[in-house]
């Protein structure tokens, strides 16, 4: 289970606060969405979550299975279950998309004390996996995200889910640059992650994803805190009508 | 002359004079050798050692390096340097190539594959016999090596070393590697490799530097001499011990419609300067150079390069990736030029390097002189820290960082790797690589 309590956070250079008290618990095999305009500070949050260092936590803790993430490094936090679907995948020229799955792979089951996979069972499943998601051996064959499209990134990003098979799985504006086909492969493939051992948090700007990973719950996030939450229709809502009735009554 | 001799002012400026007076009777080579010798000496004792406001030498002061030059080691026995060879490691372990052995300077044929080589058409003869035989040719070298100081000191002190001479049309059916073993007493060294190519002929040449001890100093040239129509690789993997002094020079003269691809790694030694000199002396040829040069704490690695396009419709790239870690320092100098009438040069140089700590420093410089109106050259100079976002990114999947960085250097460098194309080299430059980022940077 997650728990994010009070939490406060500003940009580690400038100082800039972002994130000021967010509260939000999700418990195991929930779907969240967290929605909100530009600058809210969705990005932030996921960030943080996954331990990038550009951000400081000044207030409040992130626990997570009763453990707090703060104190993990972002390999740590990783080899815990979380996992950040990025919003821009970053492209790595030189490294392997191959090497870079197994490595990963490896070095997490290493840290949970779980022995290596063998090179044929890593075959297998990333073969499964990558079916699944539509993605050719030829993609896997080029560096890492290098020349992929906007999709194919999305869709590599939905791989690694698949085959690190966290627990936390953060989602940061997966819907972003995809078209509506590519929209229905990748939520496919969250949608057969989804079970009773794993939480999501979907972070969006739009409401169509959420017709595809239907949220059990919804979060609007303005200015660094949770202004407003309700089911799946409040995202229907904001559709509707905006963000400004939100944004206005948190003002 | 009346030049006035300059006074040789440093310890180890001594110890190279007093070198020459006692051993240049015993110096193998006829009248012509040691005249050449001579005068390369006289040229050491107007100069002295290289040093910073020499320009080609600006970044790697040799006379502020050398504290005292040890004796040139005399030869080992047979025994001794098997003795000497086995406490090094072998490079290319079990991979199946022809191997030819050099131990403190001195061209061990009992420790060597010359006979196998002989079988397959390709004589290899000791250089302190081929100087006796034809000596003046052999110390020949182009122009623009042949002022230089390191190779005038080769030129002085070389004893011995090695010439290999493949024949027309000759292929050979694996590589030939030239192990310059250094023993762990310190010594100078100053052989001298030819590997002259004949018209057609193909050749795979590995070169391993290794061994030595504080206060060594090899002073080595290979003199690649490919024929028209030659192809010709050598791949120069320098990791000598922590303590030494090395200069190496390569010098490359093409022929016309030749290949040569000059592939070096410098890892080891405590001051090393790699210099390459390439001269293009007939049309239709290109040169492919490759530098990966990784120094760590307290390490000075240079690497030097010049390309003279004395003559039109020559091709030449150069990818030069520079690793350097916390108090270390490397250079990189280049130099293209390219001749009045060279048209239709083709000259790229790009140079790269990634800086691991704060305290890393690179020195980048380089040139293109161009004197022909009809040629494309263009070069480029980066120099960068590991990307925090990708080291990040790769975290955030669960790799550890010291392995994530491991794998963002190896990606650094995978460019030129992967241009190296002998299956054999890349396989040791690479396990190399990896062990040199295990031990830390």
């Amino acid at each position: 289970m997650l728990e994010i309590k009070n939490l406060h956070a500003r940009i580690a250079e400038d100082g800039t606060e972002i994130l000021r008290g967010i509260d939000l618990v999700v418990k195991p095999g929930e779907v969240h969405a967290i929605m909100g305009p530009n600058g809210s500070g969705k990005s932030t949050l996921s960030y943080i979550l996954a331990g990038k260092d550009d951000y400081e936590v000044t207030e409040g803790d992130i626990v997570y299975n009763g453990q707090s993430l703060l104190d993990l490094a972002p390999d740590e936090r990783a080899a815990a279950g979380v996992f950040l679907a990025f919003q821009y995948p970053i492209e790595i020229p030189g490294v392997a998309t191959m090497t870079f799955l197994k490595t990963a792979l490896n070095a997490q089951r290493k840290a949970r004390g779980e022995d290596e996979l063998s090179t044929p069972e890593f075959m297998k499943r990333v073969k499964e996996k990558s079916a699944e998601l539509q993605i050719t051996m030829d993609m896997l064959k080029r560096p890492l995200n290098v020349g992929f499209s906007g999709g194919e990134k999305k869709r590599a990003e939905i791989l690694q889910m698949a085959l690190l098979q966290p627990s936390l799985c953060v989602l940061d504006e997966t819907d972003s640059g995809l078209d509506i086909d590519a929209l229905k492969v990748v939520s496919d493939g969250v949608n057969r992650l989804r079970g009773p051992d794993r939480s999501f948090v979907v972070i969006t700007h739009y409401q169509r994803l959420l017709d595809h990973i239907v949220p059990d719950v919804v979060h609007v996030l303005s200015k660094g805190r949770i202004v407003k939450t309700g089911g799946p229709e409040l995202a229907l809502e904001l559709e509707q009508k905006g963000y400004a009735d939100f944004v206005d009554a948190a003002a | 002359m009346t030049i006035e001799p300059r006074t040789l002012e440093t310890r180890a400026e001594t110890d190279l004079a007093e070198a020459y007076y006692r051993d240049r009777d015993a110096l193998p080579g006829g009248v012509a050798v040691a005249g050449i010798r001579k005068s390369a000496f006289d040229a050491f004792r107007r100069s002295g050692l290289p040093h910073r406001r020499v320009e080609e030498w600006k970044y790697s002061d040799l006379r502020a390096r050398l504290k005292s030059v040890p004796a040139f080691a005399a030869r080992r026995s047979d025994d001794d340097a098997k003795a000497a060879l086995a406490a090094l490691d072998d490079v290319y372990g079990a991979a199946d190539r022809y191997r030819l052995v050099i131990v403190d300077g001195h061209f061990h044929a009992g420790l060597s594959d010359v006979a196998a080589l002989a079988e397959a058409g390709v004589r290899v003869c000791p250089l302190a016999e081929a100087l006796v035989e034809e000596g003046e040719s052999l110390m020949r070298l182009p122009q623009i090596a042949a002022g230089d100081a390191a190779t005038g000191l080769n030129a002085v002190f070389c004893a011995d070393g090695l010439v290999l001479s493949l024949p027309e049309g000759n292929s050979l059916d694996k590589p030939v590697e030239i192990v310059h073993a250094l023993s762990a007493s310190a010594v100078s060294t100053s052989e001298r490799v030819i590997v002259a190519a004949a018209k057609g002929a193909r050749a795979t040449v590995l070169e391993t530097f290794v061994g030595g001890a504080e206060g060594s100093f090899s002073n080595t040239l290979t003199d690649i001499r490919a024929g028209d129509e030659a192809e010709v690789t050598v791949a120069r993997l320098q990791a000598e011990a922590a303590g030494t002094t090395h200069v190496g020079s390569a010098v490359v003269t093409l022929g016309a419609e030749t290949k040569v691809k000059l592939i070096g790694a410098g890892i080891g030694a405590g001051f090393a300067r790699h210099q390459s000199f390439i001269a293009f002396t007939g049309e239709g040829s290109r040169a492919d150079l490759l530098g990966i040069t990784m120094v760590r704490a307290g390490q000075h690695v240079d690497q030097t390069l010049v390309v003279d396009h004395a003559v039109p419709h020559c091709d030449s790239r150069e990818l030069f990736k520079t690793v350097v870690g916390d108090g270390a320092k490397g250079i990189f100098q280049g130099k293209i030029i390219v001749r009045p009438h060279a048209q239709k040069t083709d000259g790229q140089m790009m140079t790269q390097s990634l800086l691991l700590s704060d305290d890393a420093e690179m020195s980048l410089k380089p040139e293109l002189e161009i004197f022909a109106d009809d040629v494309q050259c263009a070069h480029g100079a980066t120099s960068g820290q590991i990307d925090e976002d990708l080291l990040f990114y790769l975290r955030s999947r669960g790799i550890p960082e010291a392995e994530a960085r491991t794998l963002l250097v190896l990606a650094f460098l995978s460019e030129a790797v992967e241009e190296i194309g002998e299956e054999i080299v890349v396989e040791a430059f690479e396990e190399r690589i990896r062990a040199w980022l295990a031990a830390g940077a």
